[in-house]
C-alpha cells in the first residue's frame, strides 16, 4: 500500500473549504533523451525542489516563488538551509540535508569514480508552485538554462 | 506539489536534450506526471534521498537512482526501491489522512529565512538588499 497523496490532499483541503486542485496529469508519453555516455564519464547535475539555499543566499518566499538557486556542490552541510511552503516536511532536512539534497552521497560517488564529475553548481527550486503554467514557463526554462551553463550530461531531480 | 514540479521540469529538460531521472516518494503524483525516468522510495515526504543521519541509506538510494538513469530503456517506467521507512506503517495512515488542518505556511511574498542569522548573512553577502528585508 502506498499513500494516495492526491486523493488525501484534495479531500483534506476540500473539507477546509478549498476548491479541488487540478493536479497535472500528463496525457502524452514522456519525452525521451537516451543517456548514452557511461555515468563514470558523465558530468552530473542535481536539482532539489526542497527550497534549499546556501548561507549568504536569499531564502525562497511562499507565494509561487519561481526563482532558482545555484549552490556550490562543495558546500558543507552546515551551510545548507531550506525554505519551502510546506515547512512540515523540512524537519529532518534541516537537521540532515542529505534527506532531500544528496550532495554528500553524490560527492562520495564522484570520489569513487561511479560518477565522472558532479557539476560545480547544483540547483534548487521551491517546488510548491501552484501554477503549472508558471512552472512550465518560468521554472523549467530557468533550470534548462542553468543546467546547460553547467554543461551537464544528465541530471538527478529530487522531489520533496 | 513538488513531485508535480519535478515531472514538469524533467519533461522539459528531456525534450531539450538533457536525460533525467526523478527521485520521489509520492508514487501517485509521479504516475500522473509521467516523468521519463523515475525512482520511487516509499518514505514520508521530505526524505526522497534517504533517512536522516543514515549515510548508507542515502548512498544506496542515490546509487539506485543513478543505476536507473544508466539502464532505463523505455520512457515512463517507475522503479520502486525495496527500502522500508519503519517496520510500523503508522506514518502512512498519518500521511494519507483526509481530514486535518492546513499544513501550509502563509503565502507570504517576502523571503522566509530559516533563521534571523541567515537573513543577516544574506544582507552581508549583498544577495539581499536592505530595502527588501522584511
Amino acid at each position: 500500500m502506498t499513500v494516495e497523496y492526491m486523493r488525501a490532499i484534495t479531500e483534506r483541503y476540500r473539507s477546509l473549504g478549498y476548491a479541488p486542485y487540478r493536479w497535472f496529469r500528463a496525457e502524452d508519453a514522456p519525452p525521451w533523451q537516451p543517456f548514452s555516455r557511461p555515468l563514470s564519464q558523465a558530468r552530473l547535475g542535481l536539482l532539489s525542489t526542497s527550497g534549499a539555499y546556501a548561507l549568504g543566499q536569499v531564502a525562497y518566499h511562499y507565494k509561487d516563488d519561481t526563482s532558482i538557486r545555484g549552490i556550490a556542490s562543495d558546500t558543507p552541510d552546515a551551510q545548507l538551509r531550506f525554505s519551502h511552503i510546506t515547512e512540515n516536511y523540512l524537519v529532518d532536512a534541516r537537521r540532515d540535508p542529505g534527506c532531500i539534497l544528496p550532495l554528500a552521497a553524490l560527492r562520495q560517488l564522484a570520489g569513487e569514480g561511479v560518477i565522472g564529475k558532479l557539476a560545480d553548481k547544483v540547483f534548487s527550486c521551491m517546488g510548491g508552485v501552484y501554477s503549472q503554467r508558471r512552472v512550465r514557463e518560468e521554472v523549467a526554462p530557468a533550470l534548462l538554462a542553468a543546467f546547460r551553463a553547467e554543461r551537464v550530461d544528465a541530471a538527478l531531480l529530487v522531489a520533496m | 506539489m513538488c513531485h508535480q514540479t519535478v515531472c514538469l521540469v524533467a519533461r522539459h529538460l528531456e525534450a531539450n536534450g538533457i536525460p533525467t531521472v526523478c527521485l520521489g516518494s509520492a508514487l501517485d503524483i509521479l504516475e500522473a506526471g509521467r516523468a521519463p525516468r523515475a525512482v520511487f522510495v516509499d518514505y514520508p515526504l521530505g526524505h526522497s534521498s534517504g533517512k536522516p543521519f543514515d549515510a548508507a541509506d542515502q548512498l544506496g538510494i542515490v546509487r539506485a537512482a543513478l543505476g536507473v538513469l544508466e539502464s532505463a530503456v523505455e520512457p515512463g517506467r517507475i522503479v520502486g526501491l525495496p527500502n522500508q521507512w519503519a517496520a510500523d506503517l503508522a506514518w502512512k495512515q498519518d500521511a494519507g489522512r483526509t481530514r486535518g488542518g492546513d499544513t501550509r505556511q502563509a503565502r507570504d511574498e517576502t523571503p522566509q529565512f530559516q533563521s534571523g542569522a541567515d537573513r543577516e548573512a544574506a544582507l552581508a553577502s549583498g544577495a539581499l538588499r536592505a530595502a527588501q528585508a522584511p
